[in-house]
């Protein structure tokens, strides 16, 4: 592409922060399918190179499964859109490889003010206890976001990205879909066993099979202005409601890196999106904010609308929907980019297993019901947090003013506004891959449920209980002092050589020795497939309401599958048989 | 059992609370008065608890009483209804 830097030039010349990824041009290259008599036949073709996509080939190429990831586009994201990516999306990535990158350049958070008029109504801490890993959010631009998953999928062997390269055609077949793809250069066909259809809210390929998202459209519009500035504020999400600075509408202000600040202003119906970008008209409104005074540069400004929907099933046939083809949901609680990352998460390890022939192809078919019903959940949380937002009648918004009122002296009303949802993952609590309990076990973990984080010692050094597992099936066993009855040892030992493995980490508490004895016993630094991990704080212990011989399942997308109070190598079996739809 | 909404006489000084109901709203302007019942019902809501109780009583301020519009201003949703022909419906308790 001449007049552009490739993207290979770019990385190599510039350091992380200095690339400018809204500027990185992706290069179109001619590849041996285009020249090929009969189309390549592949096992997953992802359709989308946007964070959902990206995440889901990063899963793939990892699991060791050649992916072609097609973009109708040479260029990452632009100007401001996603922004808060939530403590569970980053445990995700953490996983991939690619967490710690995000982290260190995101803006982290946990704080959220609201504010009422002129006076501060209340402030919340979404992760109040310590003893986790990740934050509770981290603000970052979407451009950096997929900069970082961009280059870990081009660093994998096994992942084919191909810009300019969009899908105008979908046929289903038998054993495989054709798409056809129109290039610079013309048109070629592909065959994929299965298709990932991760291409956006507008989904071209969700119209291609006749399919629609259907919901609640809200006649409301929001200003998006994002501005470059060195101010004090600190870093937590600011909401006000009806501000002095912004009669009668609300205002959303977050922190991002680079000094870049976003805000969003609700605009009501009835204005005209073409004026209201101006920045005659835009540079007023943040100056009624900061003050006259404030020395700020205008970066970004963009009008939206949105919608509460969703595609009947996820899934049709060989071609499977994620992230916003999927499903949409009002900015208001990071339930958008959070939750597409999520449905990668759930796709990843159950295409792995039914293209390795472990699972039968209705594995995929939970896919669609764990996400359907997740989706709904976010929903309901995004239109609940919209109608409080933007009260569709008097008595609606005479009730919000009452709470808001309320919530300056009295606690319960706080529970009652409603600035946002913010993201939390789903509990899976009705699905047919859980165990449902045999035994008496309380707290957070039922089966569903995504495991819990909590610091660890792991071979004498300080680590996060999360960072022990590592995409595969896991069994958690809690011992008091690293000693397991004489069998369970060889018992976890064959789990792990299973055709589908199961790993093993026995848990041990605070101060136990992890070398204890000989016979039957954990060995130091544990034994070829069993790890040892002291639960350093006794967090682990309690968050996961164990007692020594307590017992979990946890899927490779890190959600718990099953648990007993004691290890029995039958039951985890069998658990494990019923979460990859053997049984 | 879910527990259910005392509808018989509960207040035992019954004309003193109906004054003091309505002294509530002396002087004010309808906007205002509507703000005060809005932040009377939250405060007894909160203190009842009780969603089914809840429940019974949002569905026994509503029985009888017909929409006259779609009641979503500035919203996709159905189409208005007109009010049942035969006045209002006799609650059910």
């Amino acid at each position: 592409m001449a007049g552009h830097a490739s993207a290979a030039d770019m990385i190599r010349e510039a350091t992380d922060a200095n690339i400018d990824y809204q500027r990185l041009e992706l290069a179109y290259a001619r590849c041996a399918d285009q020249d090929a008599a009969q189309p390549a036949r592949h096992p997953v073709i992802v359709v989308g190179a946007g964070p959902v996509g990206l995440t889901m080939a990063i899963d793939l190429a990892r699991q060791a499964i050649p992916v072609v990831v097609l973009d109708d586009d040479c260029r990452l994201s632009t100007g401001s859109r996603a922004i808060c990516f939530a403590k569970r999306t980053l445990e995700i990535w953490d996983r991939l490889g690619v967490g710690q990158r995000m982290v260190d350049k995101g803006v982290s958070w946990s704080v959220g003010k609201v504010f009422f008029q002129d006076a501060l109504v209340y402030a919340f801490n979404l992760l109040p206890e310590g003893g986790h890993h990740r934050p509770a959010f981290i603000n970052l631009q979407q451009y950096y976001c997929e900069g970082y998953l961009y280059e870990a999928a081009a660093a994998l062997p096994n992942v084919d990205l191909r810009w300019k390269s969009r899908v105008v055609a979908l046929e289903h077949r038998a054993g495989h879909v054709e798409l056809e793809v129109q290039t610079p250069e013309g048109a070629y066909r592909l065959h994929g066993e299965y298709v990932v259809a991760c291409d956006g809210s507008r989904s071209p390929l969700r119209t291609m099979l006749g399919q629609e998202a259907r919901g609640r459209t809200f006649h409301d519009r929001f200003l998006i202005a994002d501005v470059r500035m060195s101010a004090d504020f600190p870093a937590e999400r600011w909401f006000w409601f009806d501000p002095p600075f912004h009669r009668n509408q609300s205002v959303l202000l977050h922190r991002q890196p680079d000094n870049v600040w976003r805000i969003d202003f609700q605009l009501g119906w009835n204005v005209d999106p073409d004026e209201e970008k101006k920045p005659s008209n835009v540079i007023p409104r943040i100056k009624a904010l900061l003050g006259g005074d404030a020395r700020f540069e205008l970066e970004w400004v963009s009008v939206y609308t949105f919608a509460c929907q969703r595609m009947e099933r996820f899934r049709h046939g060989r071609v499977i929907f994620a992230g916003d083809a999927a499903h949409g949901v009002s900015p208001f609680g990071a339930r958008g980019a959070n939750s597409g990352v999520q449905d990668a998460d759930n796709l990843g390890w159950k295409l792995g297993l039914v293209l390795a022939g472990k699972a039968p192809d209705r594995l995929l078919d939970s896919y669609g019901a764990e996400r359907e019903f997740a989706a709904d959940e976010n929903i309901l949380n995004s239109t609940r947090s919209t109608d409080f937002i933007t009260p569709k009648s008097e008595v609606s918004r005479t009730f919000r003013d009452a709470v808001l009122k309320l919530a300056q002296d009295h606690p319960f009303a706080r529970r009652l506004v409603n600035s946002g949802r913010l993201s939390v993952p789903a509990t899976l609590s009705r699905s047919w891959l859980n165990t449902p309990d045999r035994d008496a076990c309380a707290g957070a973990m039922t089966p569903g449920a995504p495991a819990a984080d909590a610091p660890v010692r792991v071979d004498g050094c300080d680590a996060w209980f999360l960072q022990q597992l590592r995409g595969v099936f896991v069994v958690v066993v809690f011992s008091d002092d690293g000693s397991l009855a004489s069998g369970t040892a060889s018992a976890l030992r064959k789990l792990a050589q299973q055709v589908i493995p199961i790993a093993a980490i026995v848990v041990v508490p605070p101060g136990a020795p992890q070398d204890a004895g000989t016979g039957g016993v954990v060995p130091e630094g544990g034994a070829r497939g069993i790890a040892v991990v002291e639960d350093v704080q006794g967090l682990l212990a309690r968050r996961y309401d164990a007692c020594v011989g307590t017992c979990y399942l946890l899927r490779p997308d890190q959600h718990v599958c099953a648990r007993w109070r004691a290890f029995d190598a039958d039951a985890v079996i069998a658990a494990l048989a019923r979460a990859t739809c053997n049984a | 059992m879910p527990a259910t909404l005392n509808t018989e006489p509960n207040i035992a000084a019954a004309d003193d609370f109906y004054e003091a109901l309505i002294e509530t709203h002396r002087d004010l302007a309808p906007e205002q008065s509507g703000l005060v019942n809005a932040k009377l019902i939250l405060l007894l809501a909160n203190h009842i608890g009780d969603l089914d109780v809840l429940r019974q009583a949002m569905a026994h301020a509503r029985a009888g009483i017909a929409p006259v519009g779609d009641g979503s201003a500035g919203v996709a949703g159905p189409p208005a209804r007109a009010a049942p022909v035969g006045g209002p419906r006799k609650e059910a308790s």
